[in-house]
């Protein structure tokens, strides 16, 4: 029997304007009145009050964190540098780049749980970065290691389903040593919040099984109230099993763990922002062995062809996992046969509940036998729940009665459009610079700069070598202490075939100007795919925008610059966007009312092949005797840079990508390496070109001496030399015996021998004959490795 | 020649399964990946196997502790499959958690009988992969052959500190040379962190059982089986790198035993 205290009618069709505002506010609904309005005029034409069931999935199935109604919003948005108003929608910005550059090795795009591309010989890879950046600054390692345990996830649901091979980490913080008597009330400390994180991804993605292998940390007093947390998976699949479509009379089938209380409100929570009194209840509790069962028998019920369509439960756990599903047909799920941990959930809550480890199939009725004794062979729970049908009607029983019946054309297309106001100003340049340097001072202090420092104590904590297909660690050279610009993974033991991942993030350019981040960042994430010799004109991008208050016009202006710079950028290196994601509302409301924002942040995740491993490239200075190249041209580019950190010199000209210098030169590059006459390639980013050199160094333990007369560019400074962030730059080392073909092939290419390897053991920076400074190897590495401790 | 059937045991949590099947295929078994569930329901049986490889991973979430569980499943679900399977003298390799379970089942070193060690938590208190240098013991294990003296491997583990429950169990290891492999300095001495990565007692990361056919070691041969499986196969011309990897050399000599 349903009790009233178990299905609530919400008396909706009376309420006024306010009393809407506040029943969203009561539920946690993270709906507008605009929306409720909707939603009250639809249940106003049935001629009834929606149940809780009903309310709370449509409240689901149109939160920010599902539906990224700010990426599909008109938005009236003002540039301050044309001076012109032009209406935008974000989304369409990004997705056509994808249209225009019309890949055919793009198989999968903006569609399914992750997107794919073509990878060798019937296979595909598929890639999905998520973010949970508001469960992991409440609980850190639980809010973490859910967060790796759901991208997976996304991978497992992703066409019908893939294995995944690799997991992708990337964190921003505040700064470990942040005073603790600053913190406010509701705040974990940094590094609280940083022990937390990582040991959350590491114990998921360790018992997983898959190896944590590319990534990044950022350090920033604009992350101590807001962290963020980027998980990635990859996975490999047969090419034919990339499409799925559940037929009418498919029974539901809900897989893997039980469902509790745990992470109810999960997905309209995260789309809000943080204060001190949100119940940590909205956080899911993991347990990857019950995932990694799940997996091994997935993969098995996959190639047995047992079911015609998969997806994960995430947020908004099976209310938004069978919604979406049913989307083009319809379906009857019967509640109270879910498995639960324990008696007593509402029906609301067993629907809505965001317990983790659970996938929901799509199963022909002539399988479910096999299927069900299948799971159960391996300790898998597997339960028949529903069954999808012609009514275009979400039918919830509950015991007989019926607690829900949504009208999945409603539930998937009556979301109002929003209309946002947003303007963009670029800021003045500032004319701080920094005096009286000290040369060989600055870059230790740089090498010591956590941005910029080895995270190696991090790395060594997640397993990055299981599956043993993890062909560039890392970590790399004669000690495994250099840093890798990108991992490369050879997935099938019967080919030499590679996949390679890159990733590029900089929020401190964001803080100046968005649109050039988004082409640095995007720019990165393939320097790093060609350091290592994977192909650039086969790069999958995809983007992961994290931002504070859009509901303020000038925030949500730096956002349209930041994609209107990803879809001008992504076209000139030709380079697809395959999937994305939005993470918008992070900012903490003070007990004063005053609110804290991050830093605009992006992350660009770049996907490539390179066809044989073979031939790959890495960082560590290999040869005494090797020339050293500086390829690109170097710019005062110092906006946003380490260098005016260090010197606290606000603004500056932030380094902006230049695509028609650059494609030629990786295309030139890429061939180089291939052809195995590059010793060692690394790129120069966060410090500039002698950080990128010192950590060279650091990997061969060779010394090298440079001479910056020979660096290209205009009559350059010393500091633009040592430390401008210019953009399209790699440090190369070639052979003498290969010097010849090297030095012709970069022919009309902005390349310099700039030095050369030594058997000494210490770096030494020239001005022609003048010897500016000297750093040996010991203090090197003895600065860049000690700065962040555990 | 018929190829060797060894069995690669998984249960929930096992993760290095499908790579060890690789490795060993590569070194010429016919190597199959079967769920524990399959022998204890009597689907499949073990004596079907010339060979027992229980691969790494996090065998029922290392509850209790690493390998304990899946150890007493191996006890008391298949006790007389797994006497007779060692009475048959065939050969039963554990890596990283199937080392542990080994040594927590008693089967490593085996005599006496019971558990005579563990293998707890790392003096560093965390995971940490990393390759480290191991110095060889050749005389009672036939797996190590034609090994150099000393070889890398890597390590991942949480739990891989080798604790012997007393003196005189450590004296029998010694004394019948039953320590396979020893975290060493690249020269080879007994050394400490990192080159011992986890505190083990005498630096021992691998033993076996009197008869040499039961092997159990905490780095990961699977993970080392072709050249640029090496973190650092770049810095090394192609030239010098002809010889087998160090991983590949002990999966051939299991082959080469059992055929």
């Amino acid at each position: 029997m349903v009790t009233s205290s178990q299905v609530k009618e919400i008396n909706l069709l009376k309420a006024s304007e306010s009393e809407l505002v506040a029943l969203s506010q009561k539920h946690l609904l993270s709906l507008d009145l605009k929306e409720m309005k909707a939603i009250q005029r639809h249940f106003q034409r049935l001629g009834r009050n929606p149940t809780d069931c009903e309310l709370e999935t449509i409240a689901q199935t149109w939160s920010e964190h599902c539906v990224h109604k700010t990426f599909k919003a008109v938005i009236n948005y003002h540039d301050g540098l044309e001076k012109r108003t032009r209406k935008v929608v974000c989304l369409n910005e990004i997705a056509r780049v994808t249209r225009r550059l019309r890949k055919r090795w793009c198989l999968s795009v903006f569609q399914d749980n992750a997107g794919i591309i073509e990878f060798t010989d019937g296979w595909a890879v598929a890639f999905k970065v998520e973010t949970h950046n508001h469960p992991s600054a409440l609980e850190p390692y639980g809010g973490a290691g859910t967060g790796v345990g759901g991208v997976i996830r996304d991978i497992l649901g992703v066409g019908l389903g893939a294995k995944p091979i690799l997991n992708t980490d990337v964190f921003c913080f505040g700064p470990l040593d942040f005073s603790a008597e600053e913190l406010p009330e509701g705040v974990l400390h940094p590094r609280r919040i940083f022990k937390g994180v990582v040991s959350g991804v590491r114990d998921y993605g360790n018992r997983m099984g898959i190896p944590t292998a590319n990534g990044a940390i950022i350090f920033d007093p604009g992350y101590v109230y807001n962290c963020l947390v980027f998980c990635g998976t990859v996975g490999i699949m047969p090419e034919n099993k990339i499409f799925k479509k559940v037929s009418v009379g498919d029974l539901i089938v809900v897989a893997g763990g039980r469902t509790g209380r745990d992470g109810i409100h999960g997905a309209t929570f995260s789309s809000a922002s943080l204060n001190k009194n949100i119940p940590t209840s909205v956080v899911q509790i993991g347990n990857p062995i019950v995932e990694k069962k799940l997996l091994d028998v997935l993969m098995v019920a996959r190639d047995l062809n047992l079911y015609r369509a998969i997806t994960d439960c995430g947020a908004g756990g099976l209310s938004s996992a069978i919604g979406e599903m049913a989307r083009d047909t319809g379906a009857v799920v019967w509640l109270e046969r879910v498995p639960l941990k324990y008696a007593d959930l509402a029906p609301w809550e067993i629907w809505l509940s965001e317990s983790q480890e659970r996938m929901v199939l799509a199963v022909p009725p002539e399988n479910e036998e096999r299927l069900v004794s299948l799971f159960q062979n391996e300790d898998v729970e597997a339960t028949v729940i529903g069954q999808f049908t012609d009514s275009g009607q979400l039918l919830l029983k509950y015991h007989d009665h019926t607690v829900g019946e949504l009208n999945l054309n409603f539930l998937h297309h009556g979301l109002p459009r929003r209309k946002l106001q947003a303007y963009f100003h670029p800021r003045p340049p500032a004319r701080i610079t920094p005096e009286n340097v000290e040369w060989k001072e600055t870059l230790r202090q740089l090498l010591t700069d956590p941005v910029i420092a080895s995270k190696e104590v991090v790395i060594r904590q997640y397993d990055h070598e299981v599956q043993a297909q993890t062909i560039i660690k890392p970590l790399t050279g004669v000690e495994q202490s250099g840093p890798s610009d990108a991992v490369v993974l050879k997935p099938l033991a019967e080919s030499w075939a590679g996949v390679v991942v890159g990733c590029g993030i900089n929020p401190f350019y964001g803080e100046i100007d968005p649109y050039a981040m988004a082409g640095c960042s995007l720019e990165e994430a393939i320097r790093n795919v060609v350091c290592v010799g994977g192909d650039p004109f086969r790069v999958a991008l995809l983007d992961n925008f994290c931002w504070g208050e859009t509901s303020q016009p000038e925030s949500l202006g730096r956002l349209v610059r930041c994609v209107e710079g990803c879809r001008d950028f992504a076209l000139a290196y030709g380079a697809p966007f395959i999937s994305g994601k939005d993470s918008l509302n992070n900012y903490f409301r003070k007990e004063d009312g005053s609110v804290s924002s991050i830093p605009p942040t992006l992350l660009i995740s770049a996907l490539s092949t390179i066809p044989d491993v073979r031939k790959a490239c890495t960082s560590d200075l290999k040869k005494p005797g090797n020339n050293i190249y500086l390829c690109g041209v170097t710019r005062e580019e110092f906006g946003g840079s380490r260098y005016y950190h260090l010197f606290h010199c606000p603004g500056g000209q932030v380094p902006l990508p230049r695509p028609a210098e650059t494609r030629p030169l990786m295309k030139k590059l890429y061939q180089a390496i291939r052809n195995r006459w590059v010793a060692a390639c690394h790129d120069c980013s966060e410090g500039g070109f002698i950080v990128a050199l010192s950590e060279m160094v650091i990997g061969g333990t060779w010394g090298a001496e440079v001479d910056l007369t020979k660096v290209n560019g205009q009559p350059l400074k010393i500091d633009a030399c040592l430390f401008s962030e210019s953009q399209g730059r790699f440090i190369v080392e070639v052979e003498q015996e290969h010097q010849e073909k090297f030095e012709s092939l970069m022919e009309g290419q902005p390349v310099g021998l700039v030095g050369r390897v030594l058997p000494e053991s210490f770096l030494t920076v020239k001005l022609g004959q003048e010897i500016l400074f000297q750093f040996t190897i010991q203090e090197l590495a003895r600065s860049w490795k000690g700065a962040i401790g555990w | 020649m018929v190829k060797p059937r060894v069995l690669v045991l998984r249960v929930a949590g096992t993760n290095c399964d499908q790579e060890t099947v690789w490795a060993l295929q590569m070194a010429g078994a016919s190597a199959e990946r079967v769920h524990l569930n399959e022998f204890i329901s009597g689907r499949k049986r073990l004596k079907d196997y010339q060979a027992l490889v229980i691969p790494g991973g996090f065998s029922y979430g290392d509850d209790i502790a690493a390998g304990k569980v899946l150890a007493n499943q191996l006890l008391y679900r298949l006790e007389n499959d797994l006497r007779e399977l060692v009475h048959r003298r065939k050969p039963i390799l554990g890596i990283c958690n199937g080392f542990q379970v080994l040594v927590k089942a008693g089967l490593l070193p085996g005599q006496p009988p019971g558990q005579q060690a563990t293998l707890t938590w790392n003096d560093s208190a965390r995971f940490e992969d990393r390759w480290v240098y191991l110095k060889v013991e050749t005389e009672v294990c036939p797996f190590v052959k034609n090994l150099p003296e000393i070889i890398r491997l890597p390590v991942a583990h949480a739990e891989g500190k080798f604790l012997p429950a007393n003196k005189k169990v450590l004296g029998f290891l010694e004394r019948k040379k039953l320590v396979v492999f020893r975290y060493v300095s690249p020269s080879g001495e007994l050394t400490g962190y990192p080159y011992n990565p986890n505190g083990s007692v005498a630096g021992i990361a691998g033993i076996c059982s009197p008869d040499g056919l039961i092997l159990g070691m905490m780095p990961h041969p699977e993970r080392a089986v072709i050249r640029q499986h090496y973190p650092d196969w770049l810095r090394h011309p192609e030239s010098s790198a002809t010889a087998a990897t160090a991983g590949f050399q002990i999966f051939k000599n299991m082959v080469d035993y059992l055929a």
